[in-house]
């Protein structure tokens, strides 16, 4: 029997259809209201309008053609998704009207609902701390978020960013009091029954 | 008429000097703003990576509270200012699904029902830009004008959220309402095409390589034609713009110094109001007016 040890140099750089998962466009364009997803023509004018397009592992336009082909795996571990900062330039410059900004929306909640982020990738765990903050309070606090993400992903970084923090307590623009609407109750009774079944 | 006010979380803290500087202006032209009783997180950006339905049922909740307090009474229905650009496009997205999609507002009607809410879609929100420029008017503005601008080169930065992509008052592309609003203050608009591209957002705290490149872009720009101040409608791009340019002077070995103040500063120093009456002391640089009285 040959060990396929031997083969090792052997690598398959594209993936069978087999190994696609066939659903994934359809329920990413779904749940982004993006019906439009499969009339994208590959144009790249989303790729060259974002503005962090250079930063990210996919550009947007292969994002979506990746979603359509159903490399599920691929696109919920990329960073792309995460690197959006949701300014909407694809959404307004994309001559087939489809929402990007709505799609990348999509895929990084089904990122979250996977636990499929990249670990210890910033971004997803500030969205998770803003999430858990404004569910326990019912607003979001600026400074006790601060403090929570850094602790979660950076400790070191905090140092960094002691100037500044220094700097808007002075002026009064940092407060580390958790603000809340009148009863918190509220929004979790609200949060609770708005959930989809 | 009356304005209802939803400040969200940014102007009750980093962005105090925008609430006290927006309410100053209001005062000062004698229209009536009252803030929202009770409101809640408008669902963010951050909230709508997490849970989207979620995300519109707090927003729904703020424009229910909207209708109730603001009561059946009025002309034309009631209306909500949102000064933070990322309050403003939630609340305006939250409104257009809700209407276009029955599923989604099916649940955001579930989550209302249950902490004894109705939302009827009669309100409206509005930038306090639009508000200023369109319903109060430069002819009005103008007329309270006590100090012109006279020689200040303003670069008005809109950013992403208030112009795109559901922009009611102005071009996604190319916004001028702010460049009228400093002509009509005295002062010179600085003209540049970057004016709606994205500063970074929250990037700057997350992944600070990629935030402060962003930031930098747009600071380097401005300083290049000739600005002596920027201003910004958005509470996250002003912490950004302004906040960070000792560490873009560090990384990018190229001093980095530009005023950059809420437009509702300038107006409500035009209009000859105290630097404490428009929280400008929160600022981490002096005015420009203070370089100029020195020099």
């Amino acid at each position: 029997m040959v060990s396929a040890q031997r083969f090792r140099w052997v690598r398959r750089s594209m993936k069978y259809q087999s190994e696609l998962d066939p659903g994934f466009g359809e329920k990413i364009a779904n749940a982004a209201y993006g019906e439009k997803l499969f009339s994208c023509i590959q144009c790249g004018t989303c790729a060259a309008t974002c503005p962090v397009s250079q930063y990210m592992d996919y550009t947007p336009r292969r994002i979506i053609a990746m979603v359509r082909e159903g490399f599920r795996d691929e696109v919920l571990n990329c960073q792309t998704i995460w690197l959006c900062a949701s300014c909407y330039s694809c959404t307004v410059d994309c001559p087939k009207e489809i929402k990007i900004t709505d799609v990348m929306y999509a895929l990084k909640q089904e990122a979250m609902a996977q636990g499929m982020y990249p670990k210890r990738f910033p971004i997803p765990i500030l969205a998770q701390e803003f999430f858990r903050g404004v569910e326990r309070a019912g607003r979001n606090s600026e400074g006790p978020l601060m403090v929570k993400f850094f602790l979660k992903t950076n400790p070191l970084g905090m140092i960094r960013n002691i100037p500044i923090a220094w700097r808007l307590w002075r002026t009064g623009r940092l407060s580390l009091r958790q603000e809340s609407t009148r009863d918190k109750n509220t929004i979790r009774n609200l949060l609770r029954a708005a959930k989809r079944a | 008429m009356k304005y209802w006010y939803f400040p969200g979380c940014s102007l009750k803290s980093s962005g105090r000097a925008y609430e006290e500087s927006l309410l100053a202006v209001f005062r000062c032209l004698e229209v009536p703003v009252q803030e929202l009783d009770d409101w809640n997180c408008c669902g963010a950006t951050s909230y709508m990576s997490a849970d989207e339905v979620q995300a519109f049922a707090l927003a729904s909740r703020n424009l229910a509270l909207g209708e109730q307090q603001a009561g059946t009474g009025g002309n034309g229905g009631a209306q909500l200012l949102a000064p933070c650009s990322a309050c403003y496009l939630l609340l305006l997205k939250t409104q257009r699904y809700l209407a276009q999609h029955p599923d989604l507002a099916h649940h955001a009607r579930n989550g209302l029902k249950a902490v004894g809410l109705t939302y009827e879609d009669k309100i409206k929100v509005r930038h306090p830009l639009d508000v200023l420029v369109n319903d109060i008017g430069l002819d009005r503005i103008s007329k309270l004008v006590k100090e012109r601008l006279s020689g200040l080169k303003v670069a008005s930065y809109y950013g992403c959220q208030v112009v795109r992509p559901f922009a009611t008052f102005d071009s996604p592309w190319a916004p001028t309402t702010m460049d009228r609003l400093v002509e009509a203050l005295g002062g010179t608009p600085v003209k540049w095409p970057l004016k709606t591209r994205c500063c970074g957002g929250t990037l700057i705290g997350t992944v600070p390589e990629v935030g402060l490149r962003l930031s930098h872009i747009l600071l380097q720009d401005a300083l290049r034609r000739g600005a002596d101040v920027m201003i910004t409608l958005c509470p996250l791009c002003q912490f950004n713009l302004e906040c960070y340019q000792d560490e873009m002077t560090r990384q990018f070995k190229e001093t980095v110094r530009l005023p950059v103040l809420y437009f509702t500063q300038l107006m409500g120093r035009a209009f000859g109001l105290s630097d404490k009456e428009l929280g400008l002391q929160r600022s981490f640089m002096p005015p420009p007016w203070a370089c100029q009285a020195r020099a």
